[in-house]
């Protein structure tokens, strides 16, 4: 007996321990009132240097951060307004670019915006190299030219094109997060090495934006402040706190308790829980992610055009996006995301087995034919994939999966090994030539080439005319006729390519009830924090 | 292993026969590393990933691609890139992390300290419970109070972790609210902790104890209880049946017997004479589930959004990030060594033959 009261005192004492955290005060946490606390998966964070960011997270940060001499109006999608240039003007010719600065904007170290920090900026992003320098290098620039080619003028910024482009296509790149407006003076005395103050703009942040970075911590959470005296008006809250939250439940359980104000990375069915909860809402906006299928064009069977469309009337795009994706995409069969200009909203194709099997036997193969698709594991990719491969089969194509880590599908179909593969692509700045120069563009097609970067070359796939046609829409300077040229593209590579275009993806974001005037950015551009408020 | 504080040795061949001795510590241990980085190392050669790919993104030309090959040594030879690692590796310097560009020894300083805390709480809750279970059930074979242990240790071992956490975080912190749900504090703290107490050990629980903030240790406690517990349940599990099963054995010895029948009271036999014995292998037990759990539990990690080593580990394998897996690994190691080095030291103390 003695025993067990030995053993009893020890449970209680375990017991004691283990109430210990349950204070009354913990039944209903709430998040600081000046603080919006959003939890999110931040782990594709690289660097916060405007120059050097080029993933969703980073590029939110940079958002609120810093300003571009123009940008997009986040209450109305694809609309250009002033950012720190007041006015802007092209010449004739197409090739001079003129922005006026605003007066009286300062960064947040109190130093006045100049016309030389604006040009400073953009040729430093050249001049570093880092990924998203592309964006801006497409124009014409180098590191050797761009002292020359971008230049402040007094009050105003002068850029000017080796060669004349559309100028939507160049007022769109300039609004991107990489043309971010850095304070020449704070970062230069934080150079090292002649670095730019890339190193430390890393991890701090120069800009003119609402908010100023006060701390990041890579994988676990980053903190901005408001800073007093944005050009815009005070942001609304204070203070806002991003924390990496992997587990869509665990983000989901926060949210209901309150102790986080929106969760931005719920899956479909941590979404669906939430329905009918009072206290919390869900909102709802396009994002920039296409996903597609890619047939090898060097494969026999999938490079005769019935079979191409075969596979086009033999997935359930409808079935899909209701069922396995319910709500998180919607059909898309162009290489454009909606609200991207140019972008389509037709969606001709829909599930036709018996039409799919015809179009099968005109091609050949009466009985359908065995095929291998990639696709990376994650459980929603691998949900539609296996939609997609029972819908395949009964029209008569056996499809194989071979799911792999992304690193590895995506080296296969860079060195065009893959038959099928099931993927996906996020425009890399707010223009449509972002996607028609990757999805309809192939000036060589030969092995030799190592268009790697190039969707169209890694399938295989000759666009034929529709190189030219891209090439020609980038440099049109009617906008009007611009759009009707992608469109006409896109109907093009949507009927006759060796892609299966299907679904964009939806951000489904959950709020505590008390938070309104957050913004995703939609399609084309990043999170603004600065409207947000919390009653 | 054999490293001991000992009085200086009074004949030189004595000394001799130390320094043999702790020579070969050092040769084995050196040995051991070479042979874990080494495997380490080709494992993240022959994976079907390209860590290049991983850095420069998807849109990058196979220009830029190249030039990040030769940035990064990776088109030396292997033997080379290998040799190089281990030189740098002995110079303290693990590389830099692909992924978060930063020194992968500061990555680690960071992520570390949180799974040490985990594990170390964790490795209490096992012990203080385990070990009281495994003994109540070798006292009593085949009662119920056995079964009951046994049911305990066989569901500990056979539940997903993940589902364990999810439900653990429904029931404690959804419905109940007694405890934390994720992260290390709450919201309404976090900001007092990350920019008000100095950051000495990187352990929540001893950081803001020090600083003498005591809300934040109240609410760190209650961010640690649950994980800790998931995790402590298994290391309960493992500890209570190898405990029942050594205890069954020693109460089987014939001293236990002549103690009884000397009239010792049945409690004393137990817990003072056999226990005692028992706490030999016991403490390697403990020992092997403790650097189990330094390891970091990928699981438990993502679940309660605990940013430790298992959880650093594991973005930098499917990022294909081999200096951060590498460096990952070498750690791993070193606490294995470590804690090895320990139990053979408690050792000593518990078990008078060792010495």
């Amino acid at each position: 007996m003695k025993l067990d009261v030995r053993f009893g005192t020890a449970g209680l004492a375990l017991a004691a321990a283990l109430t210990l955290g349950a204070s009354p005060a913990a039944l209903m946490a709430a998040t600081p009132a000046d603080t919006l606390v959003i939890a999110d998966k931040i782990d594709d964070i690289v660097s916060l240097d405007p120059a050097e960011a080029f993933e969703f997270s980073g590029v939110n940060i940079i958002n609120n951060t810093y300003d571009s001499l123009i940008e997009l109006d986040p209450n109305k999608p694809g609309e250009l307004i002033p950012g720190l240039a007041e006015s802007w003007d092209v010449s004739e010719d197409g090739l001079t670019f003129t922005f006026k600065m605003k007066e009286g904007i300062t960064f947040a170290s109190g130093n006045p915006v100049r016309a030389e920090d604006a040009a400073w900026s953009l040729q430093r992003v050249i001049k570093l190299n880092k990924t998203p320098a592309f964006v801006l290098a497409q124009f014409g620039f180098t590191p050797e030219n761009v002292e020359e080619m971008i230049k402040a003028d007094g009050d105003t910024v002068v850029i000017t094109l080796a060669k004349p482009f559309a100028p939507s296509m160049f007022y769109n790149c300039l609004t991107a997060g990489l043309a971010g407006i850095v304070d020449k003076e704070t970062v230069m005395a934080n150079e090292v090495n002649g670095d730019m103050g890339n190193e430390w703009l890393k991890s701090n942040s120069a800009g003119t934006g609402a908010y100023v970075l006060r701390s990041f911590k890579p994988q676990d959470s980053y903190v901005l402040d408001r800073r007093d005296g944005y050009w815009r008006g005070d942001a609304k809250l204070k203070r806002v706190r991003v924390n990496h939250i992997p587990e869509s439940a665990t983000q989901r359980l926060q949210l209901e308790k309150g102790d986080i104000d929106i969760a931005r990375g719920l899956s479909n069915t941590d979404v669906a829980g939430l329905e009918g909860k009072a206290d919390v809402k869900v909102e709802e906006a396009p994002k920039g992610y296409i996903y597609y299928i890619a047939a090898n064009q060097k494969n026999e069977i999938l490079k005769k055009p019935e079979v191409m469309d075969a596979l086009r009337w033999a997935v359930d795009y409808k079935g899909i996006t209701d069922t396995v994706l319910k709500g998180q995409m919607m059909v898309q069969q162009g290489f454009l995301p909606a609200g991207y200009l140019g972008s389509l909203d037709e969606t001709p194709y829909s599930l036709d087995v018996a039409k799919a099997k015809e179009l099968l036997a005109a091609a050949g193969y009466p009985n359908g034919f065995e095929v291998t698709m990639t696709v990376r594991n994650d459980q929603l990719r691998m949900e539609m994939a296996q939609a997609i491969q029972n819908t395949l089969g009964q029209a008569g194509i056996k499809v194989t999966l071979k799911p792999g880590a992304g690193a590895e599908v995506l080296g296969d179909y860079r060195a065009r090994n893959h038959e099928l593969t099931l993927q996906s692509w996020g425009p890399d700045y707010p223009d449509p030539h972002t996607n028609a120069s990757t999805f309809a563009w192939n000036p060589d097609n030969a092995d030799e080439a190592k268009l790697t970067g190039v969707l169209a070359w890694r399938n295989a796939w000759d666009p034929g005319e529709l190189t030219a046609a891209v090439d020609a829409a980038v440099v049109e300077r009617d906008t009007e006729t611009r759009k009707a040229m992608y469109e006409d593209m896109q109907r093009k590579f949507r009927d006759d390519s060796g892609f299966v275009p299907m679904f964009q993806e939806i951000a489904q974001t959950a709020l505590r009830a008390n938070v309104s005037g957050f913004h995703t950015g939609g399609t084309i551009d990043s999170a603004t924090y600065w409207y947000t408020e919390k009653n | 292993m054999t490293i001991t504080e000992t009085p200086a040795p009074r004949s030189p061949s004595k000394l001799w026969r130390r320094t043999k001795t702790v020579l070969s510590v050092v040769l084995a241990l050196a040995a051991t590393f070479l042979g874990l980085l080494f495997v380490t190392f080709i494992i993240g050669r022959v994976v079907p990933i390209d860590p290049v790919l991983a850095i420069v993104g998807e849109r990058a030309s196979q220009a830029q691609i190249e030039a990040a090959r030769t940035a990064l040594g990776l088109d030396r030879p292997m033997w080379e890139q290998f040799y190089i690692y281990v030189v740098n590796v002995f110079q303290g310097d693990l590389g830099t992390s692909l992924l978060t560009r930063r020194p992968v020894l500061e990555d680690i300083m960071n992520v570390f300290p949180a799974t040490l805390e985990l594990a170390t709480i964790a490795t209490i809750f096992g012990v203080l419970t385990g070990i009281p279970a495994g003994v109540l059930a070798a006292t009593r074979p085949g009662t119920w109070i056995d079964q009951i242990v046994r049911i305990i240790g066989l569901a500990g071992y056979s539940t997903p972790v993940f589902w364990l956490g999810l439900m653990g975080l429904l029931l404690f912190y959804g419905t109940l609210g007694w405890v934390g749900g994720g992260g290390r504090v709450g919201n309404e703290f976090v900001d007092i902790l990350e920019f008000d107490i100095a950051r000495v050990t990187g352990i929540v629980l001893i950081d803001s104890a020090l600083a003498g903030e005591w809300a934040v240790f109240a609410n760190a406690l209650k961010h640690a209880i649950l994980p800790s517990a998931v995790l402590g349940y298994y290391s309960m599990a493992y500890i209570s049946r190898m405990t029942r099963s050594f205890m069954l054995n020693e109460l089987s010895q014939e001293y236990i017997t002549t103690a009884r029948v000397k009239g010792m009271p049945e409690w004393r036999v137990i817990w003072v004479h056999a226990l005692k014995n028992v706490m030999v292998p016991l403490i390697t037990v403990i020992a092997l589930s403790y650097a189990n759990l330094l390891e970091g539990s990928v699981l438990t990690e993502t679940v309660f959004s605990w940013p430790g080593l298992g959880m650093y580990i594991t973005n930098a394998l499917f990022s294909a990030d081999m200096p951060a897996v590498l460096g990952g690994t070498v750690v791993v190691g070193l606490v294995f060594v470590a804690i090895n080095m320990l139990s053979d030291v408690l050792y000593r103390l518990v078990d008078p033959r060792a010495k």
